[in-house]
């Protein structure tokens, strides 16, 4: 079963930590990765760029329609993912606990749509 | 033997064994497949078939074995008629898997019932899933008793059977670190399911009446399977004690008594002797909880009302741990009452307006009957007379409402 772990998280806090904090931060964030490489469950991941480069597009009236900004504006921002591989959502949510995001944001857990779930 | 002894015979066996083993075969067939849904209706198209069938060729003398096979093959029917959505051919290999010798049929209604109150399922729909998926029970019945429209029921037990298939929430028994906390959430489910069929006291209500039976098998079964946790044992006591006193709390005219004016030997004896019982062998595992404490001040209350012999330092006692365990602004209401006995009405209204500083416990009834039990006791009386007619507004059984009136005017 593969499942999406979206982090969300106040992108607004990054600049404002000292560059200490922001290393602490990062290595938090690689040994998470390296605890999923580790365990054989990691199926892909990526940090985003912050949502002021984000663009947003639609069809309206037959023409796409193309608007500077997220989709969606909140308090807290898709951040990154970690796409994962694990038996059930027990295993999922265990690793989402795990997400230095939990900690200072939130992790939303997707089941992805494969084949086994598509009926 | 006539056809229509044969039918009688069928639908009588079927019926037995959709009381004694529906949970058993849902969780059964669902456990591999992760799907409650089709397990449930394979199940179904199962009994049909029982129904036509039992008359003409006589029961089996395996009737859950029969039906499993049944619904099993019915389960295959149904994906590969599906085969040109989705490759099936896993799925049917997973339920071929399960095709071993259908007599000895493990029961994993526990792990179902874990993964019916899962807390990635809405807190409010996990009891009325678990009537579903266990019991067998129709969301017709299960909107009754829940206050529900029947088409809403419906689409919510439809949504978080999804749900359960969808994010492969497993049907399993959760590792012994988390154990605590999500058995916690089963008996608050099956606690749930008691309390409803509790709200009819007079027991008019035939399919309420049903829920807290329901509630005790379920409490039962919990406790059976789970011999070693003391809390399943501590919420049977506590509505086994709850249920012996069904009779007593209304009056042949259908007036509400409350505990201190009931009179014990309309108590059913046996099963208040079953509560001690399983509250002893709870104490024995030696970790309290919330169901553990709850059904010990049950157990006091009987004990005083039986003896006669106060025993207020020790229901304090009791509710002060309950409260530190659980900081719920109910026990805190009751503890006021305690307190009131130990250390007299000024102190308790003291305890019960601290409880209060929690706002959405103005909307509730017995915090306005203590308020008003309480002041009139001081002899505020104007006060309570406030007191108790908030009571009276919030109250929706009329039996209560009327109680509280006749205190109000007395």
């Amino acid at each position: 079963m593969q499942y999406i772990l979206m982090a969300y998280v106040d992108e607004a806090q990054w600049p404002k930590m000292t560059k200490a904090q922001q290393e602490q931060g990062m290595a938090a964030y690689m040994a998470y990765t390296s605890a999923l490489n580790e365990a054989g469950v990691l199926k892909g991941s990526n940090r985003l760029q912050p949502v002021a480069t984000a663009t947003t597009v639609r069809i309206a009236n037959d023409k796409p329609q193309v608007l500077d900004g997220p989709y969606v504006d909140s308090k807290e921002q898709l951040g990154g993912y970690f796409l994962i591989d694990v038996p059930d959502l027990d295993a999922a949510l265990s690793w989402a606990a795990r997400c230095p995001a939990a900690g200072h944001g939130a992790v939303e857990v997707r089941p992805i749509w494969g084949m086994a779930a598509a009926a | 033997m006539s056809v229509i002894e044969g039918d009688e015979q069928a639908r009588s066996t079927a019926d037995a064994v959709a009381r004694r083993s529906y949970g058993k075969l849902v969780a059964f067939l669902a456990a591999r497949t992760g799907d409650v849904a089709a397990a449930e209706d394979a199940l179904s198209e199962a009994f049909a078939a029982a129904l036509k069938d039992w008359p003409q060729q006589g029961c089996p003398s395996n009737p859950e074995g029969w039906l499993l096979t049944v619904a099993r093959r019915k389960n295959i029917d149904r994906i590969r008629a599906q085969r040109h959505e989705e490759p099936a051919a896993d799925r049917l290999q997973t339920i071929a898997e399960g095709s071993e010798g259908a007599d000895e049929i493990p029961d994993r209604r526990l792990g179902l019932m874990f993964a019916c109150a899962h807390p990635a399922i809405d807190e409010s729909i996990r009891a009325p899933l678990i009537l579903q998926a266990v019991l067998g029970l129709d969301a017709k019945t299960i909107a009754s008793a829940f206050l529900a429209s029947p088409a809403a029921m419906s689409k919510r037990l439809v949504r978080a059977k999804e749900k359960i298939r969808q994010a492969a929430i497993p049907l399993r028994i959760p590792d012994r670190d988390e154990l605590p906390q999500r058995l916690a959430a089963v008996l608050d489910a099956i606690y749930a399911t008691f309390s409803e069929g509790w709200a009819d006291p007079q027991g008019t209500d035939a399919t309420r009446r049903d829920f807290t039976e329901e509630a005790l098998f379920l409490g039962r079964l919990t406790a059976e399977l789970l011999p070693r946790e003391p809390e399943p044992l501590g919420l049977l006591a506590l509505m086994l004690h709850a249920e012996a006193r069904r009779r007593a709390r209304r009056t042949p005219d259908g007036e509400y008594v409350p505990l201190a004016e009931q009179d014990p030997a309309l108590w059913d004896a046996q099963m208040i002797y079953e509560a001690e019982a399983a509250l002893k062998r709870a104490g024995a595992l030696g970790a309290i909880g919330r169901f553990q404490l709850e059904a010990a001040l049950q157990s006091a209350h009987v004990d005083r009302c039986r003896n006669g012999r106060p025993n207020w330092p020790e229901v304090l006692q009791l509710y002060d741990a309950l409260l530190a365990l659980t900081g719920s602004p109910v026990i805190a209401i009751n503890r006021a009452l305690a307190v009131a006995e130990v250390s007299g009405a000024t102190k308790a209204l003291e305890a019960l307006e601290a409880a209060a500083v929690n706002s959405c416990i103005k909307d509730y009834q017995p915090y306005w009957a203590a308020r008003g039990e309480l002041l009139s006791r001081t002899g505020a009386s104007e006060e309570a007379r406030q007191a108790w007619q908030m009571a009276i507004g919030l109250e929706k059984d009329p039996a209560v409402r009327r109680f509280l009136q006749n205190r109000n005017a007395g």
